[in-house]
């Protein structure tokens, strides 16, 4: 039986299917969840997708947290589910308090829209296992508020935590010390900006490089890669 | 009834990249002694007639959801209506 993994809709929410698509493409299965569910049903893990949910009133994820859903992810991230947020989900977890630090205004005030080379910093989250540290991979970015901001203290905590999930080789907008992913200390819950649900296969993304955020997820349910998988 | 006023503005240390645009179009409006423009959100509130510990409540508001604390500071300034105060 295949794990199952939520993507949450939210009023807002663009790349819901993309990122079922990539569950199904990783072999698990994509359970739609609605944005007042009060439950998570069976899920094994959740993914928040990108968008702009609410419209992003107020600020990117500043209302999302305060939706039925995200009651319960907390609670189940705290419990150990694996979450990972993407883009607008990343934006979400920070404002719930589940990431430290913020996604703020890329610096130059443009909206970045291309294909982002990444270095995998850790294969210790629940996200990233099956990628051996230090791999290259491409992933599209596409954000207005993508910068990310936390006061020096964290991201020296980040660093020596080795929390920095994925750094950008080409920073497109300014981030702090080219962060463009992080993970909370138990290393289940992870964010990024870039999209590893665009790229799946070689046919609609610039390479298929993401289909191993899901496979690491399905492998760190199963524990299947304790033997298998990450290779050091 | 209470009229709030919650200020929001980016902390010192984050770039307000929104505000370095302004800074730099003050040129062209013939305007060079300028040496820092910074952006924020004024967000006004107003409570029902009854409301009670309308101070506390605006802080909690701020707080959770009008600021985000990791890059943001706020202030909250209470107004009283006119005819209240007269």
């Amino acid at each position: 039986m295949s794990a199952r993994v939520g993507v949450v809709t939210f009023p807002g929410s663009l790349d819901d299917r993309d990122a079922a698509r990539a569950v199904r493409l990783a072999g698990g299965e994509p359970v739609g969840l609605w944005h007042d569910d009060a439950a998570l049903g069976q899920v094994d893990a959740v993914f928040l997708p990108g968008g702009f949910s609410y419209g992003d009133a107020l600020r990117c994820g500043a209302i999302a947290r305060f939706s039925q859903v995200m009651d319960t992810v907390k609670a189940a991230a705290a419990q150990g589910m694996p979450v990972l947020g993407v883009c607008n989900g990343f934006q979400v977890l920070c404002e719930s308090h589940l990431l430290p630090g913020a996604l703020v205004r890329n610096a130059h005030l443009r909206y970045r829209n291309r294909p982002a080379r990444l270095r995998v910093e850790t294969s210790r989250t629940a996200w990233t296992r099956l990628y051996e540290p230090g791999a290259e991979v491409v992933f599209p970015a596409k954000h207005g508020e993508g910068r990310y901001v936390a006061d020096e203290a964290v991201l020296d905590r980040l660093e020596e935590e080795g929390r920095v999930v994925f750094r950008y080789l080409d920073n497109p907008n300014g981030s702090m010390r080219d962060i463009a992913g992080v993970t909370n200390e138990a290393g289940n819950v992870v964010g990024l900006m870039p999209h590893p649900e665009h790229a799946v296969d070689e046919l609609t993304g610039p390479s298929n490089d993401g289909l191993g955020i899901v496979a690491s997820v399905l492998a760190h349910l199963t524990g299947a890669a304790d033997t298998s998988g990450v290779s050091r | 009834m209470a009229r709030v006023v919650v200020d929001v503005m980016l902390k010192s240390e984050i770039l307000d990249p929104q505000g370095e645009a302004v800074l730099g179009a003050l040129p062209r409006l013939g305007v060079n002694d300028v040496s820092s423009v910074r952006i924020g959100k004024r967000v006004e509130i107003e409570f029902d007639e009854n409301a009670q510990n309308v101070e506390e409540q605006s802080r909690v508001i701020a707080d959770q959801l009008l600021a985000n604390p990791v890059i943001e500071n706020f202030s909250v300034t209470v107004e009283r209506s006119p005819i209240e105060g007269a």
